[in-house]
């Protein structure tokens, strides 16, 4: 178990490293530049040349990836001209409201998505789980900011009962004093995650139904609620557990489209806004610290795969 | 070569395993999918969009490249079934147009991702090792980073055109079959036809594109079709962002984000059409994707 930690972890080191490689690549192959887009299309050359000595653009690329390593372990990602502040105390004005609708939206999505595919595989090739079948198709199908557009036709223009923009504020007890305006964001991204959530609990439990226990738990005349709450169910979670530590990524992606449709002022509008401006160091900052978070997903969705199963034994 | 899994490549010409009706592998697995009546349904709905796509401009014809703007934004009636956009172009013409494009660079950029990112994983699987690590780690921390993200990257750098939005696209999707066939070719390459070919002196590329690549078919063209899928979505993501293709090109993503700006004008006809259409191909890919799937998991299949 030892052994297999550290080499998890030692392979996670290197991950992190290549994704501030590959990102830094990416980074200084694209044209233009952050000069041009600060300084404006009539700036003379003299100037580009000036803002790049001074911000040490103009420095071979490997000695600018070593210093901003340095920095990075220190914990200083640098500094915005375009926000005029350092891209730390951007990220951490910001990032506490994407936590706070990723993890409402993925607590809801969970919430919701355990009983919808427990159900669908009790009542599996019937009506109930035909239709939620056909609803997690859909939901799946649907770009999630035409699906969040869709909500604000409905909820804000037909019924007005909810805002259709999130509240609009650098602190976060402001945003979070406004709950009704957290809904719709937090609805859009949930519904994504429950049409694949749900497809998995649905598959994780078909196969656990079909265990031996099952039969050995009814034999002892357990009733099929204790066989399904007590047994099945608390081992069909732990695929799902292991899918939440992968698909980071994926909801962050999410966020970025819900932050963009509802104005909601967390990293996914920051890195669009920066991605605009060609703001490197905002870019560089919160793609590393993303990847940083998924890397450690993975890695925690793979321990606990191992502590939740007693099955698994890593060498 | 048929498409045949590797499990049942040797059992195929048993007769003890063939199905009920002595069919073979491929007879099982067609029949299988068509059995299927939600690949059925998947099916029709794609070749619906590509007679509607392609046919559809052949029959009905509209102009959607002048613009005209004393036909802005008019609600759907008998000249216009669908109404026009902003700035005059026929919606219903325009749906056909940009479906084109929607389709093309979902199949495009899903082919690509596939054919490179199966060589990634059969290269990475079949060298092992230290080779196999280094690749591996590389897809690892691609895919440690959003897809939006790495996107926005990409087509930040110059004005999108199709075959760049198709290369990006595929940038971002080939990660996901170079996982799946890596695992396959691990255990591919010490099947006894595979050493065989290193006995008979048989270097690794053809190892690895005669022997590991077509035989992990099965997984490829199921993950390809989830592709098309997911590709179709990706451009209707970017747009949304601003990074589409520039007009007068059309796609359903463009179309869709540009007719959400007028929420709040009532004009319903330039946000459904093309919503709805995504949905529904994107859904339809996905049937046949799962059916797909299910036909060459002979395990699940009633023998």
């Amino acid at each position: 178990m030892i052994g297999f930690i550290t080499r998890r972890l030692l392979q996670s080191i290197v991950v992190v490293l290549l994704v501030t490689v590959i990102v830094f690549i990416l980074l200084h192959l694209l044209p233009g530049g952050p000069a041009r887009a600060q300084l404006g299309t009539r700036a003379t050359p003299a100037a580009i040349a000036n803002f790049n000595h001074q911000m040490g653009y103009d420095r071979p690329v490997p000695v600018q990836y070593w210093d901003w390593l340095k920095h990075l372990v220190t914990g200083n990602l640098g500094f915005s001209v375009k926000f005029n502040q350092s891209v730390s105390s951007l990220i951490g004005e910001r990032l506490p409201k994407t936590l706070v609708l990723t993890v409402l939206s993925t607590l809801f999505a969970l919430v919701v998505a355990i009983p919808l595919g427990m159900i669908q595989a009790v009542k599996r090739n019937h009506a109930a789980d035909y239709t939620i079948t056909c609803w997690a198709f859909i939901f799946y199908a649907t770009p999630p900011f035409f699906l969040g557009v869709v909500l604000i036709v409905v909820f804000s223009v037909y019924l007005p009962i909810l805002p259709a923009e999130a509240p609009q504020s650098s602190s976060l007890g402001v945003i979070l004093s406004q709950p009704a305006g957290l809904i719709l964001p937090v609805l859009t991204l949930a519904l994504v995650t429950i049409a694949q959530f749900s497809r998995y609990m649905r598959s994780s439990v078909i196969e656990n139904l079909a265990e031996d226990y099952v039969r050995t738990a009814r034999a002892k005349g357990a009733g099929e609620r204790i066989v399904l709450i007590r047994h099945v169910l608390r081992n069909s979670l732990i695929p799902v557990a292991t899918l939440l530590g992968l698909s980071l990524p994926t909801i962050f992606s999410g966020a970025l489209i819900t932050e963009a449709v509802f104005n909601f002022p967390g990293i996914g509008q920051l890195f669009w806004t920066a991605a605009q401006t060609q703001d490197y160091p905002i870019m560089l900052g919160i793609t590393v610290l993303v990847g940083l978070a998924t890397v450690i997903g993975s890695l925690l969705a793979d321990l606990a795969y191992a502590v939740l199963d007693p099955r698994v034994r890593y060498a | 070569m048929t498409a045949i899994p590797a499990d049942d490549a040797a059992l195929a010409d048993s007769p003890h395993v063939r199905g009920p009706k002595g069919r073979g592998t491929v007879a099982r697995t067609v029949s299988a999918f068509v059995e299927s009546k939600l690949a059925v349904v998947g099916l029709g709905i794609v070749v619906a969009f590509i007679v509607f796509c392609y046919v559809g401009p052949l029959v009905y014809h509209t102009d959607q490249v002048h613009i005209d703007l004393s036909q802005a934004t008019l609600p759907p009636s008998g000249a216009h079934p669908l109404g026009t956009n902003e700035v005059g172009y026929d919606q219903l013409g325009r749906l056909m147009v940009g479906g084109q494009s929607s389709l093309e660079v979902g199949v495009a950029a899903a082919l690509l991702a596939t054919v490179f990112g199966t060589l990634w994983g059969a290269i990475a699987g079949y060298a092992g090792g230290f080779i196999d690590s280094a690749m591996m780690r590389i897809v690892d921390a691609l895919l440690a980073v959003p897809a939006l993200f790495l996107l926005l990257f990409l087509a930040s750098i110059a004005r999108p055109t199709i075959g760049l939005l198709i290369l990006v696209i595929a940038f971002i999707s080939w990660l996901g079959p170079a996982r799946l066939v890596r695992g396959q070719a691990l255990t591919l390459r010490t099947r006894d036809y595979v050493t065989s070919v290193r006995l008979m002196g048989g270097g690794p590329l053809r190892a690895i594109l005669r022997h590991i690549a077509p035989n992990t078919i099965g997984t490829v063209v199921v993950n390809a079709t989830f592709q098309v899928a997911d590709a179709i979505l990706i451009v209707a993501a970017l747009s949304f962002l601003g990074l589409g293709i520039p007009p007068p090109a059309a796609n359903w993503g463009d179309m869709l984000s540009n007719g959400i700006n007028y929420t709040y004008d009532g004009y319903w006809w330039l946000i459904y059409p093309p919503g709805l259409a995504i949905v529904l191909v994107v859904v339809a890919f996905n049937l046949i994707g799962d059916a797909l799937r299910d036909s060459f998991e002979v395990r699940l299949q009633k023998r």
